[in-house]
């Protein structure tokens, strides 16, 4: 991470200087069972366990949460969040298990919940002791989000919940869930709420978690059903009615758009694990043998390979751009490209891979023969994971359009 | 060197790009450069060179023929992020003139060393120039030139001369006994013939330039090591005239389908125009990030200035490519005719797009830099 660094402000450039140290003793070694792509396809208790252990570490070291209020559990720092990730993905350290928790839900309790639920909620969040999933979409209500059913009815100071969430990874270990439901049928947008719900404590009595199975045969996420669960009213975020412009807050950082950096380390990438990145598009186009030359000989693949590179290199130089404020149009048009991009890319990475391997782009991860481990093909079924979820990209395409563009808002 | 985060384009250059954006908004709107140039519809026309000198004028007098000048020769001496944000402006208002012809010759007068330094301050002093490297079949390899030089002057013909019509002085690349040298030649030379070539672009004037017998100034001896150290330059700074010009190409098609409407809404309620639209954004914005980090490289990381320009360039050609045709298309039937100005940006696109290398080339020379020369 050459590049890191050089525009630090005094606190930023002391705070690396303790990531650095910090994590030059305290990188967790080999892990002691094979990890999955992502945190979103963590199958075993070993894995989650390997995992919370690491999350917790480095939130103690104080790269987790750094720059939230000491209050609910942060450090109180100013940009800081930045450095540490920087930190970490150049240290090669595990990806952190809480990732819903981080990205999503951290920011929302934060700026949406009462002080007391920020306190009791946040710092056993950002240690991973609680692990997160969201609530959002069901069977009805997918790309249109705000037709949820799922519904809340009023019960003295408690609410009784009824309805049926899908998509929801992490939802088998998870002690939390933020959710949105339906607390008015007469209104479709005003008639939301939203809530934060203990479901881990809840499960037999009200709340069902069932396993999905992904097309790439893993497990990871569920569909959570939940029958009559009777929930406090502390734990609504905002005021009723607010739900949808609270589900914002999650979605804006989810897409990465939002003002409160999510803690991440990218993840070890050991032998076991592939990054849809070009640099390894590179290496297996290297080694692999087309037609008795190295793929990375033929003409036509070069140039498709190329065409990645530069997507690839645009995609991180728009991230650069996005912080010289006299290089761009429009505050947010960067930024809310990120998802739909980083999605897309991996997508077509994943895509050329598989046609630089050939006839052995067929071998699954179960077969020896397989190019690199089999990874490849499992890499790009679960890129569809990518650019479906959290808006597909049909739906980020109309934001843009929307948001930046200003065209007119489609149905 | 590493490069500085904020690409080293600081308060200088985003004050020149800002001053450059409204110079070209109050003096010279679309209109303007409409009535201005396309004065001859007619397909067999020769080619125009229509331009305005007193707004040319009031620019060399701003210093931006010089920017790129060294200090030393009387110039600014700024670096190629700034010059880039200005290209992006003149580009956004495709504006005829021959800045970037003499932007280019700048570039290359650099790496001629001292050769170059009596060039340079005729450039400072406000003259215009352009490069006369190309052969006739546009090879992007100098070294392929028809131009000869023997005995100290010049025979034979340099083709795709950029607004040569505009230009005072010609850098003239010529294969001598031992490689190719590079020469200055003011236009007005006895000897030198400037042929308007017949282009569909408005917006520029190209030519081939016959050498019969001309005494030339000999800059260096060794061309193609001058031409490697600039050509990054060169391809970066029409890469940023093509993000300009596509970003208007943009920002003009969606003001007319948020006007325009058909089915009882305006076209851009429809995703199949709304989409692509925004992959036209998607792609402008690559493209502008990848300009000003090979800018970027050219100032500071120079081991990867021609790796980024490549890039930079590829990305440019396709993105102009795109942005022009979905720009004539949601403009449907108006955006077919002469009246309708985008044919303008759209011409001038498709010249940019093949003009100093098209993305194919582009991208077959990063491949050699990043997999290793094809076998």
């Amino acid at each position: 991470m050459s590049e890191c660094g050089r525009q630090d402000t005094l606190e930023q450039a002391k705070f690396r200087q303790h990531c650095r140290e910090w994590l030059q003793v305290n990188k967790p070694g080999e892990p002691p069972v094979r990890l999955p792509l992502s945190p979103l396809e963590i199958m075993t208790r070993e894995q989650l366990t390997y995992l919370q252990a690491w999350q917790k570490a480095a939130y103690d070291a104080g790269l987790i949460g750094c720059d939230y209020p000491v209050a609910v559990g942060g450090r109180g720092r100013s940009d800081c969040q930045r450095i540490a990730n920087e930190e970490m993905v150049g240290a090669r350290t595990p990806f952190l298990p809480n990732v819903i928790g981080l990205g999503m839900a951290a920011p929302t309790v934060f700026y949406h919940g009462q002080t007391a639920l920020k306190e009791r909620l946040l710092p056993r969040l950002f240690s991973g002791e609680d692990i997160w999933c969201q609530g959002f979409s069901e069977p009805g209500a997918g790309s249109d989000l705000a037709s949820v059913q799922t519904f809340a009815e009023r019960k003295g100071d408690k609410w009784v919940i009824n309805g049926h969430k899908v998509w929801t990874s992490l939802a088998h270990f998870a002690e939390w869930m933020i959710i949105l439901l339906r607390t008015d049928r007469s209104h479709k947008y005003d008639g939301l709420s939203y809530f934060v719900v203990p479901i881990r404590a809840a499960l037999g009595k009200g709340v069902t978690v069932r396993p999905l199975i992904k097309i790439t045969g893993e497990t990871g996420f569920n569909e959570v059903i939940f029958e009559g669960l009777e929930v406090d009213d502390n734990f609504r975020l905002d005021e009723l009615g607010k739900g949808w412009q609270v589900a914002m807050t999650t979605l804006l950082h989810e897409r990465g758009a939002g003002e409160l950096k999510t803690p991440h380390s990218g993840g070890m990438k050991s032998k076991a694990t592939h990054a849809t990145n070009t640099a390894n598009l590179i290496e297996l186009a290297r080694n692999t043998v087309r037609n008795g030359r190295p793929a990375a000989q033929d003409p036509l693949l070069r140039d498709r390979i190329m065409q990645l590179v530069i997507r690839e290199t645009g995609f991180a130089q728009n991230q650069r751009r996005a912080r010289v404020p006299a290089l761009q149009d429009h505050p947010s048009r960067l930024l809310l490209q990120n998802k739909l991009l980083a999605s897309e890319i991996a997508q077509d990475t994943a895509a050329l891979a598989l046609e630089v391997e050939g006839a052995r782009a067929s071998l699954y991860l179960g077969d020896s023969n397989a190019p690199a481990g089999g990874q490849w093909p499992m890499a790009y079924m679960n890129s569809y994971g990518m650019t479906i979820a959290a808006g597909t990209s049909e739906v980020q395409r109309n934001i843009l359009g929307e948001r930046v563009l200003g065209l007119a808002k489609s149905k | 060197m590493p490069q500085p985060d904020n690409f080293g384009f600081g308060e200088e250059a985003a004050l020149l790009k800002e001053s450059a954006h409204k110079f070209f908004t109050e003096q010279f709107a679309t209109d303007v450069l409409h009535k201005m140039v396309a004065t001859d519809h007619h397909p067999e026309r020769m080619s125009e060179s229509a331009w305005d000198r007193a707004l040319w004028q009031q620019m060399v007098d701003l210093g931006w023929t010089s920017l790129a000048v060294p200090e030393a020769a009387g110039g600014l001496g700024m670096p190629v992020v700034a010059v880039a944000g200005l290209v992006e402006e003149v580009g956004r208002a495709a504006f005829p003139c021959p800045l970037l012809a003499t932007l280019n010759a700048t570039y290359v007068l650099i790496a001629c060393g001292h050769g170059g330094d009596a060039a340079l301050a005729q450039i400072a002093a406000g003259r215009t120039a352009s490069l006369a490297i190309t052969n006739n079949l546009g090879s992007c390899d100098a070294a392929e030139t028809d131009v000869q030089c023997a005995d100290g002057t010049l025979h034979g013909t340099a083709w795709f001369v950029q607004d040569a019509r505009k230009a005072d002085y010609l850098l003239v690349g010529a294969r001598t006994g031992s490689g190719l040298a590079l020469y200055w030649v003011a236009t007005d030379t006895a000897g030198v013939t400037v042929v308007p070539d017949a282009i569909v672009d408005l917006t520029r004037d190209q030519a081939h330039v016959r050498f019969d017998n001309v005494h030339a100034q000999e800059l260096t001896r060794d061309g193609l090591t001058a031409l490697q150290q600039s050509m990054p330059a060169i391809w970066t700074l029409l890469a940023a005239d093509i993000t300009g010009a596509a970003e208007w190409q943009l920002q003009a098609t969606v003001d007319y389908v948020n006007t325009r409407q058909q089915f009882d809404h305006p076209l851009g309620f429809f995703q199949a125009v709304k989409h692509p639209l925004v992959d036209v954004m998607i792609q402008i914005d690559q493209c502008k990030s990848l300009v000003y980090n090979a800018a970027c490289a050219i100032d500071t990381e120079s081991a990867r200035a021609a790796e980024f320009a490549h890039m930079a360039k590829a990305s440019a050609s396709d993105t102009g490519a795109y942005a022009s045709g979905r720009s004539v298309q949601y403009h449907g039937g108006i955006g077919f005719t002469w009246e309708c100005f985008v044919h303008l940006y759209f011409k001038r696109q498709k010249h940019s797009q093949f003009l100093w290398g098209d993305a194919v080339w582009h991208r077959a020379q990063m491949a050699n830099i990043l997999l290793g020369n094809a076998a």
